[in-house]
Parts: C-alpha cells; structure tokens; sequence
C-alpha cells in the first residue's frame, strides 16, 4: 500500500495539527510529565509543535509501504529537533521516564484523532493505530537513545575537568613546589602529571619537588612504577623529589609487593616533607617568640 | 569445591558463594571498579583497612594483568560464608602464561612493568591459585579471610 499506509495519519497531522499540540499537552499534565516548574507553558507548546512539525515531516516523506528507520535522512529534521529538546531537558533535570512519557503522550491525541476520523472502519481504525504506535515508539525509543548519550557527554566532560583540577603544581615556597596527588593514577593521569610537573619546574627554578600522595588510596606495581618514574624525571632535571603521604597501609603493601623506591625519598607526611625541603633549600622554620 | 591441596575455591560457584559482584576488564577504569568493589566488599564485613588495601591492592595487579597480557576479561567477587573468606576470580582469554614459575619470579615482565605484580599479588593474598593454557587464556583466584 504505497502511501495510503499513511495517508489517514498525515491528513490527521495537517489538518488537526493545533488541536494534537493542545492534547498532547493536556496528556503531557495528565501523566505529570509537563515539568511547569521547570518551562514555562510558551516553551512547553513551542518544543512540542516543532517536535510535531518534524514529526509529520518524517511521516510525509521517511515512511515507504509501511517501513522506516529514524537513521534514515527524510528523519533528520526530527532527529535535530529531538536531539535540542533533549539537551535542554537534560540540563533542567528531566529524568529520562518522564522524556520517554512526554514522547509517547502523543499517542493519546493521534489515537483519539484517529478514531474520530474513522468511526466506521475497524480495520482501517487498528491499522494506523498500529502504525501510529510504531511510529511513536520507535521516537522514544530513540529519545532515550539521545538522552542517554547526552548524559554520557556531560559524563565524560566532567571526567576531563576532574583530570584537569586534580594535578595542579603548588610553588610552597622559593623553589619549592608540591603536586597533591588525589585519586587514581592510570597511565593518561601520570603522563599528564609528568608533563605538568617538568614544565613548572623549569619555570620556577625549583630544586625540591613534594609528591604527596596521601589522597591515593591504592598503590599498586603501576602507581609506583608512575612515581618512581616521575622522580626519575625530576632528578634528570636537577631537582631532588620527596614522596610523601606514605600510610602504613602503603608502606606494608609496597614491601610486600617487592617495591625498591631505591634513592627516592619518602616521608610519612607532607609536614616532615616540606621540613626537609625548606633545609634543603636554606631556610630553617622557626617559632616566633614564646607563643 | 575448594581445590584439595590449596584451599583455594570457586567463586562463581553458587552453591557455595554468595555472589558479590561481577565486572567486565577492558580498561583502566574498570580495574578502579573492581579493586573499589572488593575494598568495598572487605570494609562492609569488617576487615581492617590493611588487609582491605593489601587485598584491593592484589586485585589491582591481577585485574591489570587481565587487560595488558589477556587482552580484557571479567572478574566475579564472591563471600563464602562457611569459611569467611572474600573471593576473587579474574578470568581472560588471552594467551596464558608460558612458564608460571618464571612470572612468578620478581623483575621478570614481558611489558615494561616493574615485574612484581603476579608475586606481590600472591604476597599480599591470603590464597593464591594460578591455571593457565597456552592461547586459552588464564585464570587467576585470590583469597582474603575476613
């Protein structure tokens, strides 16, 4: 049935295209999915008569007999629109049932359309019906698809930016820089750590480095391998490195590993460690008065 | 069936273990995954922070191991509560290991590392089992009493 498998459903969209948006809306209330709080009735109506829009125009042209596929590109304009909605869902906090139930509210109206439209055909009736829950599912399904990976996106971004605050170098003191290390260190942190560390250390003239790594909680062959590396770095480069924030925990686990920091220093805490660096730099702390 | 001569049982066994959980190896995160899950595992039964980080640590040797030489696997965490004992099995497919008693050796490695991972992770493991074919891959148990 070329076209007519749609023909029913398209006139519906043209001619009752107002009405569909306002019962879509009502169904969208109904199911408490509307999020007034979070957009505005002008907004809510705008999003879902563009949405409609692209809707029917992917019915006009993106179905052939009765098959489609969204990948398709006479779906592209929905896929946009879709993709828009839905980040601008995401950013206000929609969870994503409530986006895959304000999709399939459109079924309400089509079906009640439809019915009107064809009172004395039940076949013709359960046909588009059929292909009207086809249709729809297909677009929340693929609305969840874009939420998700919309959700990946801002997953991912977050991960970068962590990797980017957690290896700042800190200049303690005239020569002296620290770098608090915090978390894991795989393969990409510690080569973005080294590059960090090398670089400032030129620029800072610095001739001790505190590593501290009171906030890594796992000191594995790899971890120790990176560090020990890195202060292998830092020596080539005429400074001299302290590892700090050594836990017993880590102490007995990296013996027992067979760890040989060789002629690294370590230190405990952060505290003796910058102790030790400011003498070996040339500066003593000392108490002012008797406090 | 715990195995006769070292104790050692299966953890994927559901007739004696509780299942804890189960992750897919196939990148570094994963490896965070699995030693956080067994950290977890250990903290919420009581064991004390240095047998939680020498074990989690253990995991973390072996769950590498499973993504540079076997090319990814899975790891299953189990309980037996019989015996009170945290289980760990990490399963690859990748070409196993030729000669056991030479990985086990300190500062031997065939990837750049430092060679300590496969002895410092029986070290650090109260029990400690190895099975490995060549091109089918290996698998590792490890076990901690809580």
């Amino acid at each position: 049935m070329p076209q007519a498998a749609t023909a029913t459903i398209l006139t519906i969209l043209e001619t009752k295209f107002s009405a569909i948006v306002e019962q879509w809306l009502g169904t969208q209330v109904k199911e408490g999915v509307k999020r007034s709080d979070l957009f505005s009735d002008s907004e809510s109506r705008a999003q879902n008569a563009e949405l409609l829009k692209a809707f029917a125009k992917g019915v006009r042209a993106g179905v052939t007999d009765d098959d489609f596929d969204l990948a398709d590109p006479a779906w592209e304009d929905l896929r946009a629109v879709l993709a828009d909605v839905t980040k601008e869902r995401v950013s206000r906090g929609v969870t994503p049932t409530e986006m895959a139930t304000f999709v399939l509210a459109l079924k309400v109206p089509l079906f009640a359309q439809l019915q009107k439209t064809l009172p004395d055909n039940p076949s013709s009736l359960i046909f588009d019906v059929l292909m009207v829950t086809r249709l729809v599912d297909a677009f929340a399904i693929y609305t969840n698809e874009v939420f998700i990976a919309e959700r990946e996106q801002i997953i991912e971004r977050q991960r970068e930016e962590m990797l980017e605050l957690s290896t700042p170098v800190v200049e303690l003191w005239d020569r002296v820089l620290t770098l608090p290390l915090i978390g894991t260190l795989d393969s990409a942190r510690a080569q973005e750590v080294m590059e960090n560390l090398l670089e400032t250390i030129l620029q800072r003239q610095a001739e001790v480095v505190i590593l501290d790594i009171t906030g890594v909680s796992t000191v594995d062959t790899q971890v120790a391998q990176h560090l020990l590396r890195a202060a292998a770095a830092v020596r080539l480069m005429g400074a001299e490195c302290i590892i700090s924030g050594i836990s017993p925990m880590i102490a007995q686990t990296m013996v027992q590993l067979g760890i040989d920091v060789g002629t690294v220093s370590t230190r405990s805490s952060i505290r003796t460690a910058l102790a030790d660096a400011l003498g070996k730099v040339g500066y003593t702390i000392q108490k002012n008065r008797d406090h | 069936m715990p195995c006769p001569s070292c104790g050692v049982g299966d953890p994927t066994d559901p007739s004696a273990y509780v299942a804890v959980q189960s992750i897919s190896l196939q990148t570094s995160r994963d490896v965070v995954m699995a030693r956080q899950a067994v950290a977890r595992a250990l903290k919420s039964r009581g064991a004390s922070a240095i047998r939680t980080t020498r074990f989690a640590t253990a995991v973390s040797e072996i769950a590498r191991n499973a993504i540079v030489h076997g090319g990814g696997g899975e790891i299953t965490i189990g309980f037996d509560l019989a015996s009170a004992y945290l289980m760990v099995e990490c399963r690859d497919k990748g070409r196993g290991i030729a000669d056991i008693p030479q990985a086990m050796v300190d500062g031997f490695t065939t990837a750049g590392g430092l060679g300590r991972g496969l002895g410092g992770a029986k070290r650090l493991a109260d029990r400690f089992e190895i099975i490995t074919e060549a091109g089918k891959g290996t698998r590792v148990r490890m076990g901690v009493k809580v």
